[in-house]
């Protein structure tokens, strides 16, 4: 029993005690350390993870010019963002679609201005297998057939979209609900955001559909255009014809940009809080983004916005010009340039 | 007539053998592919420069130091929140608590709690850590969320090692005229150390790998200075690798398979450490 005893107290003094002592050690330095603030001033950014590399690049290059600057980045969504951006959490919001009816009546309550700034385009890529021979092209009203709500467990074979093609299943493969994907595909060719079928793979993940769609000789997925580019080998890319007499148009930075893509090019945004928008730094940071939105979005596989909708949304911002070019306009087929004029005058 | 079986006994015995060595080989040989696929599509990436670099748009630029420190600060937060009150609260429910009915019913729901997807306790974390007590997305809310998260699965933990030794020391230290508290001091937590230690370090283990609570309670991606004290922002490493998964260039799946060759290292450290504290620890009391 002393033995026990004996080691016992050994054992407390040379396990516990030096833990404690560390443990409070660690606090002091930490408590210590949190007195100094090295740097000038904060920005908080939040929101959708399309617009993330966007942003990550134009922070990177921020940080080399004003390094005293702490620019964070989260992802929590385009949804998530905007609810953090209505709480006054945020100072910017990443978006990948424009706010909602119901978040600009929240931002009213809140009285919470906001300045809407679109900074690139993101084209969705409609792809199917390189061992897939028979699709040469599709039309909006195809595409609308195999997503569409009703079509629900009814059709599911490539035979029921075009007759002459093979009678051979039609496996979908498609953004989770979550995303903005979600939300622009199903606003573009079924009407309404969100009404689409359920029967297909989803996945919030794009990589994975990557993988699904390029294994699959009979499936059809849609996603983001960069994620084609970068699988080009393991993908074959479906032009698209908004109608039947139309030319069918491949997504390329070109007919992405200049709104011949149709209607599957939606444009991303940024939203400033407009108090946040009368800090000096937060000025600056703005400005450099809009100034380098274009050679950063092509390095990183989105499409640039011509120069002109930069320069006037600049002057938006600089004017603290607050609300949504698309309130009560539906984003699908917007023309960028003759919002941004129509708002100018 | 009796009917002649099917197989005879030893033949059911070495079936059962052959299916037991191929469940057992199944589980070590997907692990061996994951490890080897991994390994293959990331161990080039790992060099000096991916622990010392900040997040970047180029894969080859981009680093983990952020998120590294960010883990390290976030673990150990975690373990000064959750240690002395689960270990307490196991003390307590094991050695004082009456066994009673209510007893009883606060066990099972610990147990419950153990069991309860991690999101839930990230919700739970955004209402009353990041939005009442007003911490912001913080470490420190981070912290409190993963404390939550551990805390059951330390004090079931501490109860099984401290419910191990046995009555009889207990009896004898008693006997001797030493008091409960001198009892469960000098006689019983250091019996079970071994035990208590397996348990928090098992749990750590669990708290390095959540990457949902996180999100939900603010952890950011894009994070270019280390945390300098409990209340600034940050990021994670399983939150870095989970960012990169999803980004359509090739270099970041590759970056990816690297933060998940670091993820997995620091696990099995933590794991070394528990099979080594144990393996001694019975040594020393079983004298």
């Amino acid at each position: 029993m002393v033995y026990i005893t004996l080691i016992s107290l050994h054992h407390i003094k040379s396990y516990f005690i030096p833990m404690y002592r560390f443990i409070s050690l660690a606090t002091l330095l930490v408590v210590f350390s949190s007195c100094f603030k090295s740097y000038e001033g904060k920005i908080n950014i939040d929101g959708s993870s399309t617009v993330y590399p966007l942003t990550e690049a134009v922070s990177e290059e921020f940080r080399e010019i004003r390094p005293q600057i702490r620019v964070t980045v989260g992802v929590s969504g385009t949804g998530g963002g905007f609810k953090k951006f209505l709480r006054n959490e945020i100072d910017i919001s990443n978006a990948s679609r424009p706010i909602s009816k119901s978040e600009i009546e929240l931002s009213k309550q809140n009285n919470i201005g906001f300045i809407e700034i679109p900074v690139s385009y993101d084209g969705l890529a409609v792809v199917v297998s390189p061992k897939n021979t028979f699709v040469d092209y599709l039309t909006v009203e195809e595409l609308h057939k195999m997503w569409s709500p009703e079509s629900q467990r009814k059709i599911t074979r490539w035979n029921q979209i075009r007759p002459e093609w093979p009678d051979a299943p039609l496996n979908l493969y498609g953004a989770g609900t979550s995303s903005g994907t979600y939300d622009y595909f199903t606003e573009a060719i079924n009407g309404k955001a969100k009404a689409s079928r359920g029967d297909y793979t989803a996945s919030e993940d794009d990589n994975v559909l990557v993988q699904g769609v390029s294994t699959d000789v009979n499936g059809l997925a849609y996603f983001g255009l960069a994620y084609y580019t970068e699988n080009k080998d393991k993908l074959k890319l479906v032009p698209i014809k908004v109608d039947q007499e139309s030319e069918a148009i491949y997504p390329t930075d070109e007919t992405v940009r200049t709104g011949t893509y149709q209607p599957l090019a939606r444009p991303e945004f940024i939203y400033i809080n407009v108090k946040s928008a009368e800090i000096p730094y937060i000025q600056e940071y703005v400005k450099f983004y809009l100034e380098n939105a274009a050679a950063l979005a092509e390095e990183i596989g989105s499409v640039a916005l011509p120069s002109e909708v930069y320069k006037l949304s600049y002057e938006r911002f600089k004017n603290l010009r607050t609300g949504s070019i698309f309130e009560n306009k539906s984003i699908v087929g917007a023309n960028l340039l003759n919002l941004l004029h129509e708002d100018a005058q | 007539m009796t009917r002649k079986p099917l197989f005879s006994i030893k033949m059911k015995d070495r079936i059962f053998r052959i299916y037991a060595i191929a469940c057992t080989a199944f589980a070590l040989i997907m692990l061996a592919v994951l490890l080897i696929d991994i390994t293959i599509k990331g161990a080039s990436r790992l060099d000096w420069s991916f622990f010392t670099n900040l997040p970047s748009r180029h894969p080859e630029e981009s680093g983990i130091y952020t998120a590294l420190a960010g883990m390290v600060a976030l673990l150990l937060f975690t373990l000064i929140v959750a240690l002395p009150i689960g270990i307490l609260a196991g003390i307590y429910l094991q050695e004082y608590g009456t066994k009673n009915r209510l007893a009883k019913f606060v066990e099972i729901n610990i147990s419950n709690l153990a069991g309860v997807p991690s999101v839930i306790y990230g919700i739970l974390g955004l209402q009353v850590f990041v939005r009442m007590a007003g911490l912001g997305n913080s470490i420190l809310a981070g912290s409190l969320t993963l404390s939550l998260l551990i805390m059951p699965i330390i004090i079931v933990s501490t109860r099984e090692a401290i419910k191990a030794v046995p009555d009889s020391l207990r009896q004898a230290a008693l006997g001797l005229g030493a008091t409960k508290w001198q009892t469960i001091r000098r006689i019983v937590l250091p019996a079970s150390f071994g035990g208590i230690m397996t348990g928090i370090i098992l749990s750590t283990s669990r708290a390095i790998g959540e990457t949902a609570p996180l999100i939900v309670v603010g952890a950011l991606a894009y994070v270019p200075f280390i945390p300098e004290g409990p209340l600034d922002q940050y990021t994670s490493l399983p939150i870095q690798i989970f960012n990169w998964t999803s980004r359509p260039q090739q270099g970041f799946i590759i970056n990816a398979a690297a933060g998940i060759i670091v993820l997995l290292l620091f696990t099995f450290i933590l794991n070394g450490i528990a099979i080594y504290l144990r393996n001694k620890w019975y040594k020393k009391t079983n004298l």
